[in-house]
């Protein structure tokens, strides 16, 4: 049981900044614009949301109760942030009509040097790794549980936030071995990340503007503005996906998001562009990724005796074995927003 | 209250290399349908987009119920309550009807959109002028004629009372063109003002009460449609008398060019096959055309014939060689031309140079390449040789980009292509659709020319005057399937009508297969 709860929580963290991420992806793209720098925004919200929880955590003490006013703070500076470093691919591709593949790359490769410089800056020299302070996760303590007082009928346990010692407890071990504040804002902003895209006039003539954006300037909506919206928009929630990375890998900020940006990219086309198959998609492909690390121990899975190597390479391998193979077989439905990558030009008919 | 409701006074427009507008008036009565007619590239699109915001005049103004007024964009234009139909669709494919006709003037509640409400009134607006359309359906599933009622269901959401019509015939079949004018009456009648571009005669005088010329950019004159002629409005709009009938000189066919036996195409979109068993033969100095309503399987059999898909039985057979399973580039060679029906899709490639296009097909030939390497000279050479041959007009030359040429002259650019390759058989899918009388008299001169020089012609045309004086022979496409033949000169309009409709078919029983469809149904 605890090892099924273990792969359900692991699942639920893996996918979180997946699905921020590629709803972020989706919106810069559904208005027209490619996103490839989803992976540099990411690293440059986790880097200041991780500065931000350093900073709370030396200079202010935030203590156990207003914990999670901190790590709230630090997710919407690492969101700021976000925005405005895809202020940088909103004004080459869109203003300047810049090659977007391009711009979008070349931010890839300033983020993680300028995330090593300022990480430098701060630590100082050779200080690589921004720790997270202990009180970002939730824990029993969060909600006032004391050792030893009851969670839904069985008496609370401590776990030791660093070793995160095996509990045997079902619903503790879901709730409380690696939940954080950014995994129920991930189910807001994916909320209202739907109903932005679906509900509202924005959202309708933001995916006019990525399919057709002749027709939308046609009926006097402003192309150039809507497309700004939905890269500001990527890069809030890469920002913020980018911390909530950080905060599932556990080690601390090391200058990277360990390609989370590019498989985002992946969930996103592998969703469609569409927000319901983008959330099955990230779970989808965090739940594979952690079968791979768990598959040791789940007792069904084949464990190849005297075949180490097979179940070593293998199962890690699973999640992007699994969605190539569902890609070949999805791609005939796939269809990505008509006029992504294309630079608004008022002439073209 | 002034008499016209717009007046676009002295109109200037300019683009690099190209005076499109050059002190240009219209005036536009109250409850009128005005029509503009002008040839491709007489500055009749680029004018109405002035009036509808798109574009700002360097010189002039415009009026409206005489007083005047700035349209910066087309938020201006809708607040003037002027609409557009554009050439080219303005709809957004995978968004339903309903979402294509509000977007831009969402009824919302702080943001949130208010379908309902706007369904009722858009099913409202559809019932009143008999504009049939399915609010739910996507714009990609629904037919062309279908996209152009949700075009002009967008004017009438935004109670636009001056309607434009850029061109809306061009991509229509008889019987929607029929109900288009049908609407644009009843809009007069309503007090709506329409402006009409056009350069088809038929439907100016069909449907207008005043008709404004241009001719390259510049202004001609007004008429009224009562006092005119098809030969004047003609002659204005081209600036010489105009030849409607095709004259041909009696000819002996020679031999079989093309034979074509059993051919049958499965179809794309049902289990049914697009093509069934189709057979006949094309001789060496006779126009065979294969006319039918759009959607009866000839854009299939075309498809098949050049080699642009697979059929799935039969064989054809062009001067004695198989060329059912043969390459494009093979067929090409041994003699055939194609003059696609999509000059956008299978024509050109529309970010090409015209001199690119132009050599499409022969950039391999030792003339034009050496070593691997293109010999732009001879390319730039031969590019103006069939450009000043062809009177193929564009802003650069050899190369403007084909994208920004006009339909008309992107046409030119590909029949010159086709013809300058002096082929055996020359297929030619609707090669006048959107052009004007001008531009058509010269395509069907050349069709004719290559027929007189011995050469076979395979013509396909939805166009019922362009079926009756073009080709020596006609077979009629039905439902994928050849439901008859005949000699122009001996058949009438509302006979070949018929076997279009499938209300008759010269090798079978049409009763029987009613009866046959009615059991299946049971």
């Amino acid at each position: 049981m605890s090892v099924l709860a273990d792969i359900i929580s692991a699942t639920i963290v893996f996918a979180v900044p997946l699905l921020l991420v590629a709803m972020g992806g989706m919106f810069s793209e559904r208005s027209g614009i490619i996103n490839i720098a989803l992976e540099g925004i990411m690293i440059m919200g986790a880097l200041m949301g991780c500065l931000m929880l350093r900073w709370l955590n030396n200079a202010v003490a935030a203590g156990q109760m207003a914990a999670q006013l901190g790590v709230l703070i630090a997710t919407l500076f690492a969101g700021v942030c976000g925005i405005a470093f895809s202020v940088l691919l909103a004004f080459a591709s869109i203003n300047l009509k810049a090659d977007q593949t391009i711009g979008g790359t070349a931010l890839n490769m300033l983020a993680p040097a300028l995330a090593i410089v300022l990480t430098w800056v701060v630590q100082g020299q050779g200080q690589t790794t921004i720790l997270i302070p202990d009180w970002s996760r939730i824990t029993p303590a969060t909600f006032g549980l004391k050792e030893g007082s009851k969670f839904f009928g069985s008496p609370v346990v401590p776990q030791d936030a660093v070793t995160l010692k095996v509990q045997n407890d079902f619903l503790q071990n879901l709730f409380f071995k690696q939940t954080y504040l950014t995994t129920l804002l991930a189910v807001l902003l994916f909320a209202a990340g739907v109903i932005l895209l679906y509900k509202t006039k924005f959202g309708l003539r933001l995916m006019a503007c990525g399919e057709h954006p002749q027709a939308a300037a046609s009926v006097g909506i402003n192309v150039f503005k809507m497309r700004w919206a939905g890269v500001l928009i990527s890069g809030f929630l890469g920002g913020v996906g980018g911390l909530a990375f950080t905060l599932a890998a556990g080690s601390g900020f090391q200058s990277s998001v360990a390609g989370y940006g590019f498989l985002a990219l992946a969930v996103m086309i592998f969703g469609n562009w569409k927000p319901w198959s983008i959330l099955g998609a990230s779970i989808f492909f965090a739940l594979f990724k952690v079968i791979g690390a768990y598959a040791s121990s789940i007792p069904f899975m084949p464990q190849f005796k005297g075949l180490e190597g097979v179940s070593t390479y293998l199962y890690p391998m699973l999640p992007y074995i699994i969605t190539m193979i569902l890609l070949i077989l999805t791609s005939k439905k796939s269809r990505a927003p008509k006029a992504e990558g294309i630079p608004y030009d008022k002439g073209m008919r | 209250m002034s008499e016209y409701v717009i007046e676009m006074l002295n109109i200037t427009k300019v683009f690099p290399g190209i005076k499109a507008n050059d002190n240009i008036t219209l005036q536009l009565k109250r409850g009128e349908v005005h029509a503009l007619l002008g040839e491709n590239g007489a500055g009749k699109s680029t004018l109405m987009s002035v009036l509808f915001g798109l574009y700002q005049a360097e010189e002039g103004v415009i009026k409206k119920d005489g007083e005047v007024v700035h349209i910066n964009n087309p938020n201006d234009a809708n607040a003037l309550h002027i609409g557009m139909v554009h050439q080219h669709f303005k709809l957004v494919e995978i968004f339903s009807v309903l979402d294509n006709i509000i977007l831009g003037a969402e009824p919302n509640k702080l943001g949130f959109l208010q379908k309902a409400e706007a369904r009722k009134k858009v099913v409202a607006l559809s019932e009143k002028y008999g504009l049939q359309v399915d609010p739910d359906a996507k714009i990609e599933d629904i037919s062309v004629g279908m996209q152009q009622r949700v075009e002009i269901l967008k004017m009438l959401y935004r109670d636009n009372e001056i309607l434009i019509f850029d061109e809306p015939t061009a991509v229509l079949t008889p019987q929607e063109i029929d109900e288009l004018m049908e609407i644009m009456r009843n809009f007069t009648k309503e007090g709506k003002s329409i402006l009409f571009i056009t350069h088809k005669l038929n439907e100016i005088m069909a449907v207008a009460d005043r008709c404004t010329v241009l001719r390259k950019g510049k202004y001609i004159g007004t008429v009224d449609i009562k006092n005119t002629t098809k030969e004047e409005l003609s002659r204005m709009m081209v600036g010489r008398d105009v030849q409607f009938e095709v004259e041909k000189k009696p000819q002996q066919p020679g031999d079989v060019v093309l034979d074509v036996q059993n051919v049958t195409v499965p179809s794309k979109l049902h289990s049914n096959n697009a093509v069934k068993d189709v057979s006949f033969q094309v001789r060496a100095g006779e126009i065979v055309c294969l006319a039918g309503i759009e959607g009866n399987g000839q854009t299939q059999f075309v498809y098949a014939l050049t080699g642009l898909d697979k059929m799935s039985h039969g064989k054809i057979t062009l001067l004695g060689h198989d060329i059912s399973k043969m390459k494009i580039r093979d067929r090409s060679k041994l003699g055939m031309a194609h003059i696609p029906e999509d000059r956008h899709k299978h024509g050109l490639v529309l970010d090409f140079s015209l001199e690119q296009n132009l050599v499409l097909q022969r950039y391999w030939q030792p003339e034009f390449q050496k070593a691997g390497f293109i010999r732009s000279g001879e390319v730039r050479k031969y590019a103006e040789k069939l450009i000043a041959k062809n009177d193929i007009r564009s802003g650069q030359g050899p190369i403007t980009t084909a994208r920004s040429m006009s339909g008309g002259n992107q046409q030119k650019a590909i029949i010159a292509r086709e013809i300058d390759k002096n082929p055996e058989l020359l297929v030619a899918v609707q090669p006048t659709r959107g052009l004007d009388v001008g531009a058509i008299e010269s395509v069907h001169k050349q069709l004719v020319a290559q027929r007189d020089a011995g050469k076979a012609v395979l013509l396909v045309s939805l166009e019922l005057e362009e079926v009756m004086s073009v080709p020596d022979r006609i077979l009629v496409m039905y439902e994928g399937e050849i439901v008859g033949e005949f000699n122009p000169k001996e058949v009438t309009v509302e006979e070949l009508g018929l076997y279009m409709a499938g209300a008759k078919n010269m090798y079978r029983d049409v009763g029987a297969k009613a009866e046959e469809k009615e059991g299946n149904n049971a």
